[in-house]
């Protein structure tokens, strides 16, 4: 194609729909010779917007929106979608950025007056942009539907409820009423994905517009000074940074796990529940107002700190001034930032230590939960006698010794025994030692072994040591001769699947202690366990499924 | 000191160049992440579909059964159906119960030993192979095999190797 053509064609699009000229004129707008890297941090909100927008309708591709099926299609995308750990982890941490990238804008803007006349409307749509990142945090919370998220949206409903006046109206508009539900699930799925993206949409829309319309504020120092160009070289300091803020992002998504908890339970009394972690100083600032005081930080103060920021450009009407002459404004953001991180922080510091159930981490496969327990304390010997330093168990290439997966398809439990107390003798020429286990234990490494598979090798890797502990300890108390766990031991006492739901930690401690006391007639001796083994012991219990 | 130009130039080749790696950073992975087929986790291969020593085979014989399918993040549990046959060698086949033309359910019919689709008029022979009609390849097959007079049922496979 010659030039001649290729300009044609161009002057041909370019006369039927305008394009070229738009991106053009929005391209090379003039901005003040002072503008630089400290302004690219608009931007970056605007990119991580669309990352936000991008990775939820992804995720929203495998998801159900309705408690119950919507854990169980997250833990779906988390396992066995491919990449779909990545997706989450760049929606989860993208939500946490943008909430600083945002704050990091208001900041700049705020410390160099930029709000002044005629960019009050500006600054104002700014401030509900901001309001709106935070109702996403608030509704997104809701969204994964595990204890964290349910019991998180208890408080937050609750602190809504208690607004006077319009308290039990907001509860009926979040479906709140009494409890949480699949009404309040579906209104804040609603909010999140339908109402909040078009309203974001639009207001950013907006929010550039007046950009454009007053142009990038000037300061002191551009008065006589020759404007620049947007692009190319504004449009480099911003992809660099939003750049910047991608690998931060990506990196976060890969290296961070995102955890996730188990399914949401209404019948949990002993959840503490935390909000998300900016959402904290509203939290904490709870603990300071009591009583009928209370209103005064569940309402009066936000409504205040909304008002107050909505406002600052026309309570500060003053000339434009240097940036470090700014004193007041610079004092202001310092004794916001440390009155925030003194909240956040001490909200932090008095979260108490979760019990060991809810570190479980639910975003990977929980096969484990379904062993007994003389296979779940093979797991514990397996891991003690270091087996993985020379054999593999997922089917991978195999190290010193075979691949272990599968093995009880080749070789009986009478065969193992034998191999484990006298390799050589079942295998001549192996290098494999002999293992010093008592029988019991050797019994337990071989009943996990009949039930390894390529398929549950990873999920019974992940098993978390507390549980692994737990189990072993059941195996050399013969808890099993009276109690059945997953359908293997013996029926005198009662079965203990599902005991989390009806007992609680420290009714199973005392139990262990004074069984006469807690359960009057039992035939359970007491277990009076050093403090470390009841904690496993427990926790081993509180995992055992329903 | 670099002129106009070139620093321009570099301004242009960083835009267009960091643009294009976050673009194929987000879009590789979206593109994985719809594309590839999950992990499935195993569900039971093998489905008891009866008792063999109930069953005698002069005629084909409808069998239904319950299969356990994973469907996404669900474990549902359908009704599955198959006609078994004993064939002259005395072995048994277990047909798809549906036509392999548009996929309706066929029956057999007692006068010809036909199986018959009363939607476009396909014939099957009780060996699965296509008789007459728009049929364009015999009966689907399943996997089988018989275990202590139990009839096991597998995966069900499509005439043409495939599995469906």
């Amino acid at each position: 194609m010659n030039g001649g053509m290729k300009e044609r064609l161009q002057a041909w699009f370019d006369h039927r729909t305008g394009l070229e000229t738009a991106i053009k004129k929005f391209l090379y707008e003039d901005i003040p010779a002072s503008s630089g890297w400290h302004q690219v941090f608009g931007s970056v909100a605007a990119f991580l917007f669309m990352v936000q927008a991008f990775t939820g309708a992804l995720l929203a591709f495998n998801y159900a929106p309705t408690p119950g099926d919507a854990y169980n299609s997250l833990r779906y995308i988390l396992t066995e979608v491919t990449g779909g750990r990545l997706m989450r982890g760049l929606h989860h941490w993208g939500a946490s950025m943008i909430i600083v990238v945002m704050v990091l804008h208001m900041v700049q803007v705020f410390l160099y007056g930029g709000y002044k006349k005629p960019r009050e409307a500006t600054w104002m749509v700014g401030v509900v942009l901001l309001l709106l990142t935070m109702a996403y945090g608030l509704t997104g919370y809701l969204l994964p539907w595990d204890n964290r998220a349910y019991w998180g949206t208890v408080v937050a409903t609750q602190i809504g409820a208690s607004v006077p006046l319009a308290g039990p109206y907001l509860s009926r508009l979040l479906g709140s009423v009494g409890d949480i539900g699949v009404v309040t699930f579906a209104r804040f799925y609603g909010l999140h994905v339908l109402l909040l993206p078009p309203a974001t949409t639009i207001l950013i829309a907006m929010h550039i517009y007046l950009v454009r319309k007053h142009g990038v504020a000037p300061a002191i120092e551009d008065e006589g000074r020759p404007t620049k160009k947007f692009y190319p070289e504004q449009v480099f300091k911003d992809t660099v940074a939003i750049f910047i803020a991608f690998a931060i992002l990506f990196t976060l998504a890969v290296a961070v796990r995102v955890p996730l908890e188990r399914l949401a339970d209404p019948t949990d009394t002993s959840y503490i529940p935390r909000p998300e972690w900016y959402f904290l100083f509203l939290f904490q600032s709870l603990k300071i107002f009591n009583g009928p005081l209370e209103v005064v930080g569940t309402v009066l103060l936000p409504t205040l700190a909304i008002l107050a920021l909505m406002l600052v450009p026309f309570v500060d009407r003053g000339r434009v001034m240097r940036v470090t002459q700014r004193t007041f404004a610079i004092a202001v953001v310092l004794l916001v930032g440390i009155g925030w991180a003194g909240l956040t922080l001490a909200a932090v510091r008095s979260t108490p230590k979760p019990s060991p159930v809810a570190e479980i981490d639910f975003s990977q496969p929980t096969d484990w939960m379904q062993l007994s327990p003389v296979e779940l304390a093979g797991v514990g010997y397996f891991r003690r006698e270091n087996c993985q330093g020379c054999h593999t168990i997922d089917g991978s290439k195999p190290r010193v010794g075979p691949d272990l997966a599968g093995v009880g398809s080749r070789h009986t439990g009478a065969w193992m025994m034998q191999h484990f107390q006298h390799p050589q003798d079942m295998v001549p020429g192996s290098s494999m030692p002999a293992i010093h286990l008592a029988t019991a234990q050797l019994n337990s490494l071989t009943a996990f072994l009949l039930k390894l598979t390529p398929h549950n090798a990873e999920a019974v890797q992940v098993a978390p040591a507390f549980a692994v502990d737990g189990a072993m300890l059941y195996q050399e108390k013969f808890c099993g001769s009276c109690h059945q766990v997953n359908g293997v031991g013996m029926k005198v006492g009662p079965g203990l699947n599902g005991v989390g739901t009806r007992r609680t930690a420290a009714w199973l401690a005392q139990n262990f202690r004074e069984p006469q006391k807690m359960s009057p007639g039992t035939m359970m001796p007491p277990y009076p366990f050093p403090a470390k083994d009841m904690d496993n012991m427990i926790g081993y219990l509180l995992t055992l499924p329903e | 000191m670099p002129s106009e130009t070139s620093r321009r130039r570099f301004h242009l080749t960083v835009i267009y160049g960091l643009g294009a790696v976050i673009s194929g950073l987000l879009a590789v992975p979206a593109a994985l992440y719809l594309l590839l087929p999950p992990r499935l986790r195993k569900t039971d291969d093998w489905i008891d579909a009866g008792d063999l020593s109930k069953m005698d085979f002069k005629v084909p014989v409808e069998v239904v059964f319950r299969k356990n399918r994973l469907d996404g993040w669900k474990l549902t549990s359908e009704k599955k159906t198959a006609w078994v046959v004993r064939q002259p060698s005395k072995a048994l086949v277990a047909f798809g119960p549906q036509c392999t033309h548009l996929g309706c359910a066929y029956h057999f019919e007692e006068d010809t030993k036909q199986f018959f689709c009363p939607c476009h008029n396909s014939v099957f022979s009780l060996d699965g192979r296509v008789v007459s009609g728009p049929a364009p390849r015999p009966l689907d097959r399943y996997d089988l095999k018989l275990h202590n007079q139990k009839l096991l049922l597998g995966a069900l496979k499509e005439s043409n190797g495939a599995s469906v």
